[in-house]
């Protein structure tokens, strides 16, 4: 009997040596993939215990904080609401939803543990709190560009030309982010789209900026070349008007922007070819999810998108060159991507990365993360940059932006007017302004649009908010 | 060293655990335990001592090791189900070991001659089965999680028979057997396998029909491989025969999966066992593998070293909704390896070996057959009913609501299971007792 017990015994160690590798296949070998595993919802339990850190706008308003909610875990509140939820985002605790910089910078604001809790972890556990999260935003402008769109659907982006800085990203309609499951849609705009980062928006004339930079950096043009302005001319077959078919005849490319002549345009788009164009349209960050410091879920990269909403290269045969250069075709783009293009000709033609943090201040008041400025590409010469901007003073100062030729600010804003028909029958438009000030030395850029406008032209309805923005922020000191 | 000051000494590491467990967890939770919780470890403590004195005098011969295990394992429980629950169900945990002790110490003085056990035989195998039949009978028995193990009438008593009924079955199998065991093995022998006259065989071939039942009537497989394999255990032990086990593994096996295919409720543990992930089964109402998938994040979550006591979620933060069901009885082994690891949770299935190596050693030095077989089948029941649970657990097999003997909460299994080292403790007294054996 005792050989059989001593047998027996041996079977027993066998099944529980069966325990043990089992138990480890879920704590070691499986580890990664469990925790990983979409049901499991530890980690985000986890991080409810966290005080994440806050965000604040650039003059210290808090943008984000957490409070107690009971329990040992916390939860977020918002206290300026609306008017940051594009840009700052939320965290919802109960749906385990997150957007805006709450998602982009939460590695960030949920922090690591430090200090006492870092060494006795395993048996002490401890609070962990996260870093402060200081944003570019401007809390005076921001203000402003909610009063002015005034419930319109739009967007303002402004941009510091030499940093990248993101002074004013508001966008209608907006949510409150203490609430993001309620908010109301606004001409057929999701409320919690950002349409400065996802707005398909064509951008018209103001993409006549871009064709003027790639015609005189690409040396094929001056601001002085002569070319025919007559209306209507054939483009890719179909006739193109110029606004009221007037007819201008032979014109300096200055005169040609000033007046944004459409049939001028086209010829230079069409004698430049895709290839050119595309490749001053990379430049500018077009075909590029923008480099912002944003969950690249909420951007959308601005360029020709066909079919539907699939991006097609510029040297398709599908693309008509002729009309893409007058911001017609099939371009999509966004408020920020034609900001971008505003502060590259402001930076004397270099475009720098954009971005809303500053810096990051861990809980001890050390700064964790200084966000330097660095340079996103090399668009142009500085030369093509100056004579660039002369052109554009001319648009405010005699042209289609005079709008925006706001004291004090007189003959030192540079700008572009746009007006993108986008429902033919009853003439709605997509009304914007690109610009920026002071001409001498310029100090910010800014975009503005205004979406489904009845009869809205740029130079009517976005330049002079532009002009307001610009004159706040530069009234402000940046 | 004399015998039971070894097992003073061995009592040395449950009071080290108790006391840095109940620390641990008290400076992690001092903001919602009052300090007058921490009483309750010494207490405990107090009573390990006097169980001990108590040992000393009754059964002074006795193994030294099996009660200091019994308290590493008790302690750690209690420190695992304060830092789960908080001290209502830690200080109700303390009162069901004082019952526990208090039975022990009844047992031990009212069976000091175990043998006498062998004359009602009959009448404890009668009561074991009825205690199985019992969750089944209506208004008194309750069904959890579609298996049906505990017995509630309101008012009186509530608690789990199959804790009492393993013992019961035990003890007869091991008095038949001794009886039987010669005549088992002298039938003829075809295809080199023994075939035991039917007569005799027909009480063994009555225990797969009791497995069968409890599976049926129980809709539970780990309690049924539990009883019946502790009761293969009992008949290879007794028999020396490994074809007896091998057909009744198999006669189990086929029987297991006949019910298993025609019986929803095993075959929806069947189906959670195989795929906890699926989504449609981690949302079901019904049939839900909502427990048994979280219980493998929450090992997941506690790697190689765990991450402290009391540190495993187990309920859905700022909500009264569990995360981890049942994370102080059926699941209390997932949240050991969340808390204190992979070394943790292979720690104390190392304790359980040891425990159960006492019993075998027991069984080893036991002078009389039915000694044997009783300390070989109780020491095989708590080891297949770890097995049983943390197998669950950790899906080596379908899972089944039984305790975790010691650790888990539960007022049934600390008294069934406090009986149960009481009998070993006797047949260990006995056999380890110097001179000629006492017939």
């Amino acid at each position: 009997m005792n050989a059989s017990i001593q047998k027996l015994f041996v079977v027993v160690i066998l099944l529980f040596a069966l325990l043990v590798v089992w138990t480890s296949r879920w704590t070691v070998f499986d580890a990664t993939g469990l925790q990983n595993d979409p049901l499991n919802r530890l980690g985000y339990f986890k991080s409810l215990t966290v005080e994440r850190g806050r965000i604040f706008a650039d003059d210290g308003t808090v943008l984000a904080k957490s409070v107690k909610a009971g329990g040992g875990t916390w939860s977020r509140t918002y206290p300026q609401g609306s008017l940051y939820a594009q840009a700052v985002g939320y965290y919802d605790a109960v749906y385990e939803q997150t957007a805006g910089l709450e998602q982009s910078r939460s590695s960030q604001l949920e922090g690591t543990p430090t200090g006492v809790s870092s060494v006795f972890g395993p048996l002490g556990g401890g609070q962990q709190v996260g870093d402060d999260v200081y944003t570019t935003l401007d809390p005076k402008a921001q203000e402003l560009a909610r009063t002015l769109l005034d419930g319109r659907a739009g967007s303002v982006v402004a941009i510091v030309p030499q940093t990248g800085a993101i002074a004013v990203m508001y966008s209608n309609p907006s949510y409150d982010d203490n609430d993001p499951s309620s908010c109301t849609n606004l001409q057929g705009i999701g409320c919690k789209t950002n349409l400065a980062t996802q707005g398909f928006l064509p951008p018209g004339s103001t993409f006549k900026v871009v064709t003027t930079t790639a015609a005189l950096d690409s040396g094929r043009y001056t601001p002085n070349s002569i070319i025919k302005g007559d209306s209507p001319i054939t483009v890719s077959g179909a006739p193109l008007e110029n606004d009221g078919d007037v007819s201008w005849g032979p014109v300096t490319l200055t005169e040609a922007l000033t007046n944004s002549i459409n049939t001028v345009y086209a010829q230079v788009g069409e004698a430049l070819g895709k290839q050119i164009m595309s490749t001053y349209m990379h430049r500018f960050g077009f075909y590029s999810t923008p480099p912002l410091d944003y969950p690249a879920g909420q951007m959308i990269a601005s360029g020709e998108r066909y079919p539907l909403t699939k991006l097609l290269p510029v040297t398709s045969d599908l693309v008509d060159v002729g009309r893409m250069a007058i911001g017609q075709d099939k371009l999509a783009v966004t408020p920020l991507q034609m900001a971008m293009v505003a502060a590259t000709v402001a930076n004397r033609g270099t475009l720098m990365t954009p971005r809303l943090t500053a810096k990051v201040v861990n809980p001890d008041g050390v700064i964790v993360d200084h966000v330097k400025p660095t340079v996103y590409s090399h668009v142009m010469k500085p030369s093509v940059a100056t004579e660039l901007t002369t052109m554009m003073t001319k648009v405010v100062e005699e042209g289609t932006g005079t709008a925006a030729n706001l004291a004090p600010l007189t003959g030192e804003v540079a700008g572009k007017t746009g007006t993108a028909t986008v429902e033919t029958g009853s003439v709605l438009d997509d009304a914007w302004f690109i610009g920026f000030a002071p001409v001498s030395h310029p100090q910010i850029a800014v975009a503005v649009v205004l979406t489904h406008i009845a009869n809205g032209y740029g130079g009517v309805y976005a330049a002079p908010i532009a002009a307001q923005e610009m004159k706040t922020l530069l009234a402000e000191g940046l | 060293m004399r015998v039971r000051n070894r097992e003073l000494l061995g009592l040395i590491p449950a009071s080290l655990l108790i006391t840095a467990g109940f620390a641990a967890v008290f400076i992690q939770r001092s903001n919602v335990l009052a300090g007058v919780s921490l009483t309750y470890g010494a207490i405990f403590l107090g009573l390990c001592v006097v169980a001990h004195i108590f040992i000393r005098v009754t059964l002074p011969y006795a193994d030294p090791y099996i009660f200091p295990l019994v308290a590493v394992l008790a302690c750690f429980g209690l420190v695992m189900v304060y830092s789960i629950d908080g001290s209502t169900l830690a200080r109700q945990q303390a009162q069901w070991f004082v019952l526990g002790l208090v039975l022990f110490g009844g047992t031990v003085i009212v069976f000091r001659d175990y043998r006498k056990l062998e004359r009602y035989r009959y009448l404890i195998v009668l009561v074991s089965l009825a205690l199985l039949v019992l969750p089944r009978i209506p208004h008194i028995g309750y069904e959890v999680h579609g298996a049906y193990l505990a017995v509630n009438i309101p008012g009186v008593v509530a608690f789990q028979p199959t804790e009492f009924a393993k013992v019961g079955l035990v003890v007869f199998l091991a008095s038949y057997l001794r009886d039987t065991r010669q005549v088992l093995v002298a039938g003829p022998r075809i295809l080199g396998v023994t075939l035991p006259p039917l007569k005799h065989f027909g009480p063994l071939l009555l225990l797969w029909g009791v497995a069968m039942v409890i599976l049926i009537l129980l809709h539970d497989i780990g309690s049924s491989l539990m009883f019946y394999g502790g009761m293969l255990a009992v008949l290879y032990v007794a028999t020396n025969r490994l074809s007896f086990v091998v057909i009744g593994l198999i006669a189990f096996g086929i029987g297991a999966w006949y019910l298993g295919t025609h019986i929803p409720h095993i075959d929806a543990r069947v189906q959670e066992w195989l795929h906890p992930f699926r989504a449609s089964l981690y949302n079901s109402k019904t049939a839900s593998s909502y427990q048994l998938a979280n219980a493998q994040f929450t090992q997941a979550a506690g790697g190689l070293f765990g991450q402290g006591f009391g540190e495993s979620v187990v309920y859905i933060p700022n909500s009264t909704y569990h995360w981890l069901p049942a994370p102080d009885t059926d699941m209390i082994y997932a949240v050991v390896v969340g808390d204190v690891g992979l070394f943790g949770g292979a720690a104390l299935l190392f304790t359980y070996l040891i425990l159960v190596a006492r019993g075998f050693k027991t069984a080893v030095l036991a002078r009389d057959s039915f000694s044997k077989l009783m300390a070989t089948g109780l020491s095989t029941i708590v080891a297949l009913q770890v097995f049983v649970i943390v197998g669950g657990v950790t899906r080596v097999i379908p899972l089944t609501g039984v305790t975790l003997p010691f650790v888990s909460y539960g007022g049934s299994s600390i008294l069934a299971n406090f009986v149960l080292v009481a009998l070993l403790l006797l047949v260990s007294d006995r056999a380890r007792r110097p001179g000629p054996a006492v017939r």
